[in-house]
């Protein structure tokens, strides 16, 4: 192999590697609140300019703190077997070139959403601090309490996306911006179980290692709940067809009969159920907000 | 048994069938049809997401017995209350009498062979009613010709529900691989019988 030949290769594995480190689908289900809470607003403006300057700096902004954290957590991460193969754990990437390229995509996408519009680029901003500063630096490793406040910043796309179609934060977008707050839990606690040991290994505190199996069910089920009434007033808030609402209804029930089957029956396959499904309801909700 | 790509993408589009009746395909109808319909399709489609999601082994449990009679039974009452209005009452009560007592004899144990003729009875009068009513409607010119598909899909309803039912009772009539590779088939191709069906109006 000649000397370009290496080059190259080179450059493309550390661009297979940086992608990895965007966490492409996680970015990508955000990218797409944030393109519903866009969708959503309908009035008074709706241009695929703004849409592609959306998608532009949000997903910049999400892959910039998405790489930052994993920046910051390379040790714990190190630790456990889930995360050790990232290219920031395992030194497949320099630690130092990580944090420049997670900078540089944040003030490029922070950026941007403020170029467009100052109060869409404020909770840009705020999604961004809750993620990297309050979340990842201040208090994973000391509560576990602390995804609260990841899924804070997790809900901040939608309402950024909602802003830069208002031009303000109304009711309806507090509400969609809850909606996915509260669905977050079903993803985190439901990886907390699973990876449990890890967890541990890390000693990053999670709900179940400081509440047991049974409240963290109970949490799930609780939020569960709760996201999809808060998605079903959103909905209808927006002025959402009725047929729209049916199956939004209709999805929820799902949602809800498999709360009760993690509060009720627990098990393995149930948690993997719920976690799945809860991701297929919100990208369709999503869908729907948008149509 | 390992569902295949194939099998997938034929839930997959269940899926999206039994959405699209949900939120189009009954606006119009009276409250007490959409709401029927609401039910039957929803649990079609969730049913769906749950296949796909789980495989296969989510038919091994004792709630599908339950879950699986809320899609006739919602169907037929919602086809009755549209076309035979003297039987409006009396059918829905039979409807919520018939699926509180196949959830009953399923959830507390009946003596004998109680549950199964239950059960037998309740699918019975729903899948007869899903697959005549549309048919006989279509013959008398009470309804457009295309109508009649919803009878068909009655039918294919009638027919993967048995296949299971053996199944669930260990004397399957064909082999368990051969039924569960058609089931989706026949789920794909009973929610487009119903889409279209309805479509052409009750």
């Amino acid at each position: 192999m000649t000397i370009a030949q290496s080059s190259i290769v080179n450059r493309q594995s550390k661009i297979k590697y940086y992608w990895s480190l965007t966490k492409p689908l996680q970015s990508g289900l955000l990218l797409a609140t944030g393109l519903a809470g866009y969708m959503s607003a309908r009035c008074p403006i709706f241009s695929i300019p703004t849409m592609i300057g959306l998608s532009i700096s949000l997903f910049l902004a999400i892959a910039g703190s998405t790489i930052l954290n994993m920046w910051w957590d390379r040790d714990i991460d190190a630790k456990m077997g889930r995360t050790q193969k990232r290219a920031t754990s395992s030194g497949l990437v320099d630690e130092n070139e990580v944090l420049r390229v997670g900078l540089l995509l944040t003030v490029i996408g922070v950026g941007w959403a403020v170029a467009m519009d100052s109060l869409y680029g404020l909770v840009v901003f705020a999604g961004w601090f809750f993620d990297v500063v309050v979340y990842s630096i201040w208090l994973k490793r000391r509560t576990c309490w602390s995804i609260v406040w990841g899924g804070i910043s997790g809900a901040m796309p939608i309402l950024a996306g909602r802003v830069l179609g208002l031009g303000a934060i109304d009711w309806i977008g507090v509400m969609l911006a809850l909606g996915v707050l509260l669905w977050i839990p079903t993803h985190t606690l439901t990886f907390s179980m699973k990876f449990a040991k890890d967890y541990a290994a890390a000693c990053v505190p999670t709900f179940p290692s400081t509440y047991g199996l049974e409240a963290t069910r109970a949490t799930i089920a609780i939020s569960s709940v709760l996201a999809a009434i808060a998605m079903i007033i959103a909905g209808y808030g927006i002025g959402m067809e009725w047929g729209f609402l049916r199956l939004l209804g209709v999805l929820s029930g799902g949602l809800l009969m498999l709360a009760f089957a993690i509060t009720f029956k627990p098990s393995e396959r149930v948690n993997f159920g719920l976690f799945k499904y809860a991701s297929v309801y919100m990208l369709v909700s999503m869908i729907l907000l948008s149509i | 048994m390992k569902m295949s790509p194939l099998a997938r993408i034929l839930l997959l589009l269940t899926g999206i069938l039994a959405a699209y009746q949900v939120s189009s395909g009954i606006d119009g109808f009276d409250t007490v049809p959409i709401i029927a319909y609401t039910i039957g399709f929803g649990v079609l489609l969730v049913a769906g997401i749950l296949l796909i999601i789980w495989g296969f082994e989510v038919l091994d449990s004792p709630a599908v017995v339950i879950i699986s009679t809320i899609i006739p039974l919602s169907l037929a009452a919602g086809l009755v209350w549209q076309n035979l209005a003297s039987l409006r009452t009396s059918y829905l009560i039979l409807t919520i009498g018939g699926f509180l007592a196949v959830t009953l004899t399923r959830v507390r144990p009946a003596p004998g062979k109680i549950p199964t003729i239950v059960l037998a009875i309740v699918h019975g009068i729903a899948g007869m009613t899903i697959f005549l009513l549309p048919i006989v409607f279509s013959i008398q010119g009470n309804a457009h010709p295309m109508f009649s598909l919803v009878g068909v899909g009655g039918a294919l309803i009638g027919l993967g529900g048995l296949a299971l039912s053996f199944l669930k009772a260990g004397k399957p009539i064909l082999s368990k691989e051969l039924i569960l590779k058609i089931l989706p088939v026949i789920l794909f191709l009973m929610t487009l019988c119903f889409v279209v069906g309805f479509g052409y109006g009750a």
